[in-house]
């Protein structure tokens, strides 16, 4: 009994990894960059719903819409700001614009909400009874996975999702169909904020502290997820947050809290070797 | 009368050691006037030891073309190590520089081989994925450091690993002449701080000439094919993981002596500095100064240290405007619009052939 919950609630931080998760995957799959500010983006998003709920005093349902639209606003202007003009750029000279947006958007917080952690309330109390699975863990689940469904219908069927397929596929090419390539990586950003926001609020509901660095560990487990499942698949990031949820909740309750990152770290290193573009990446032969 | 012709690259390479050692005369001589103030006489030995990292990861980043985001990993382990040699033979050698130059000797050997256990596997790996792999194994060397507690007394050093979290410094049984040197998630807390800025000069020059060397020789060659085009080197004989294990582990045990600089300069040393946040530090050094040029990551180490200090006057502010610049110049460096604004207000110098400072 005691496994199961761990597992439930590996199931549940996993489920938090894999919104997160989706975000960095989608970018990456159609700028090619690993976009290392997105969790930052989630904090910013936690702490948008934490002010709407205590200080405007707007319902919790309210309150993640708000958080959302602030945070699709911040994606797509860091996007045009910070990243659009390096579009032609190494990618070495994204990836530390990534970190400057990171560096900025952590000392802001700090400026505007002070370094002191503040205490979140997590937007439903309670648990299961007989069972210890909080209500958190099992709306956590139910909300991963009603956003893969949307999003896989959304990639595969809509006219920007395919739109989205073409641009990650070849972009000159796209771009000679007529789709409107900067829109697209415009349109992607904001999704993958979105979700930050959503992330934001589960992720404070499961751990109920806030501070201006929240963000960044999340962020790069969740990057891990990514790469786990094969960065650039949607179903590739879902799987490899699961996984590294469970890995991450069985380890801490069965070999040492302390090691709990480690052993997460090490699994990564052995699936990649074992399968270098991920669990469900493809491997490109390099042509000559 | 006959022109002395040297050739472009070694006359580079002068102007790097004679800027070097022309800014170490300089600075010394006003560090013995007294012209400095504390908080930047303080930050000497850190901004060597920062520029040794620089160029060591310069040589993974830069020459050898594989991202690494993992380096403060061997920094640590160099660090560590150096603080348990150093502090462990504190009483059979006497002399500090000797002591000193052991611990850095030992700090480089532990790198090393930490690069060598790495690199075989991780070198298989290629672009972001190799740079996910190194990021993880900074993160899992982090923790296990933070589990590491170490002691000495009359009968020699004793270690312990506390896996389950349940054990502490007491653990270590040591008699009463015993001392703790790392004690768990603590850290190093009572080093003797035997690091000294003229020590961090000669480890810069000595960084320096086995880099610079490297590159210019038939090695050093063969590693920057394989960064241009691997399967091209590859074809015409280049054994490919030779060459990389070789530049990793060389990378990894500059990074090594640099963290035992760094371990020795401080009394307290806790593994969480040397997060990922470190080698993102070191990272933009190298972006900085520029991909593969030694000079670049020398000069960007020193301005991004010193960088907060000077804008101290903006207090609060300070971190935000370091975010900014850092965003403005990668904007102005790459950004094909901002690069020709550029060169209208400042024209270029005419290059008398392409001069390649690699």
């Amino acid at each position: 009994m005691e496994f199961f919950s761990h597992l439930i609630s590996g199931i549940s931080l996993g489920s938090v990894y894999a919104i997160i998760a989706l975000g960095y995957t989608m970018v990456y799959g159609i700028a090619k960059m690993l976009n290392f500010a997105h969790g930052d983006v989630i904090m910013v998003g936690g702490y948008i719903s934490l002010l709407a709920m205590t200080s405007l005093g707007l319902p919790t349902w309210a309150a993640i819409l708000l958080a959302m639209v602030v945070c699709t606003i911040l994606g797509v202007i860091i996007e045009g700001l910070a990243y659009k003009p390096l579009r032609s750029a190494p990618s070495l000279a994204v990836l530390i614009t990534a970190i400057g947006v990171s560096y900025f958007l952590q000392n802001a917080a700090l400026l505007v909400w002070g370094a002191n952690p503040k205490a979140y309330t997590p937007i439903i109390k309670g648990s299961v009874p007989h069972l210890n699975i909080s209500y958190t863990s099992l709306l956590t689940i139910c909300v991963c996975i009603v956003i893969m469904i949307a999003l896989t219908l959304f990639t595969n069927k809509s006219k920007m999702g395919k739109a989205m397929r073409a641009c990650s596929e070849d972009k000159p090419a796209a771009q000679l169909m007529g789709i409107n390539v900067n829109r697209t990586i415009s349109l992607t950003f904001a999704i993958g904020s979105a979700l930050a926001a959503i992330a934001g609020v589960l992720l404070c509901s499961f751990s109920p502290v806030l501070a201006p660095t929240t963000g960044s560990m999340p962020g790069i487990k969740a990057f891990t997820a990514a790469v786990f499942g094969g960065i650039g698949s949607i179903p590739g990031a879902f799987l490899g947050g699961i996984f590294i949820g469970i890995i991450e909740s069985l380890a801490k309750a069965y070999i040492s809290t302390q090691l709990a990152n480690s052993v997460v770290f090490a699994v990564l290193i052995i699936v990649l070797l074992v399968r270098p573009a991920g669990l469900l990446g493809k491997y490109v032969p390099e042509k000559v | 009368m006959k022109k002395i012709n040297i050739k472009k690259t070694t006359r580079s390479d002068f102007i790097t050691y004679i800027g070097v050692i022309i800014a170490f005369v300089v600075i010394n001589t006003m560090l013995n006037g007294g012209m400095l103030t504390r908080s930047f006489s303080g930050m000497l030995v850190p901004i060597c030891c920062f520029i040794v990292m620089a160029v060591s990861l310069n040589f993974t980043v830069g020459i050898l073309g594989e991202l690494s985001l993992g380096h403060a990993g061997f920094v640590s382990i160099g660090g560590f190590s150096g603080v348990i040699a150093s502090q462990s033979l504190a009483t059979v050698i006497e002399s500090e520089p000797v002591r000193l130059l052991v611990a850095l000797v030992i700090g480089a050997l532990c790198a090393a081989f930490a690069g060598l256990l790495v690199g075989i596997p991780v070198l298989r790996l290629r672009g972001d994925y190799l740079a996910i792999v190194t990021l993880a194994f900074g993160e899992i060397i982090k923790e296990l450091i933070k589990c590491l507690y170490v002691g000495i007394d009359k009968k020699g050093v004793r270690f312990i690993f506390n896996a389950t979290g349940k054990l502490t410094a007491e653990n270590l049984k040591l008699d009463e002449t015993g001392e703790v040197i790392i004690n768990g998630a603590l850290g190093a807390t009572r080093t003797d701080t035997i690091s000294t800025f003229t020590a961090g000069f000669i480890l810069i020059m000595i960084t320096l000439i086995i880099v610079l060397n490297l590159t210019r020789s038939r090695s050093g060659r063969a590693i920057m094919a394989l960064r241009d085009n691997r399967i091209a080197a590859e074809s015409v004989g280049i054994n490919v993981t030779k060459y990389k294990l070789m530049a990793f582990v060389t990378s990894a045990a500059l990074a090594g002596a640099a963290g035992a600089l760094y371990g020795l300069n401080f009394s307290g040393l806790d593994s969480s500095t040397f997060d990922i946040n470190m080698s993102i530090e070191i990272l933009l050094m190298v972006v900085f100064g520029g991909l593969g040029s030694i000079r670049g990551s020398i000069i960007a180490a020193a301005i991004i240290k010193l960088l907060p200090e000077m804008l101290r006057f903006l207090e609060s502010y300070r971190m935000l405007i370091y975010a900014v610049i850092l965003i403005i110049v990668m904007i102005a460096t790459n950004n094909p619009t901002a690069k020709n604004l550029i060169e209208k207000i400042i024209p270029k110098r005419k290059k008398k052939g392409a001069e390649i400072d690699e």
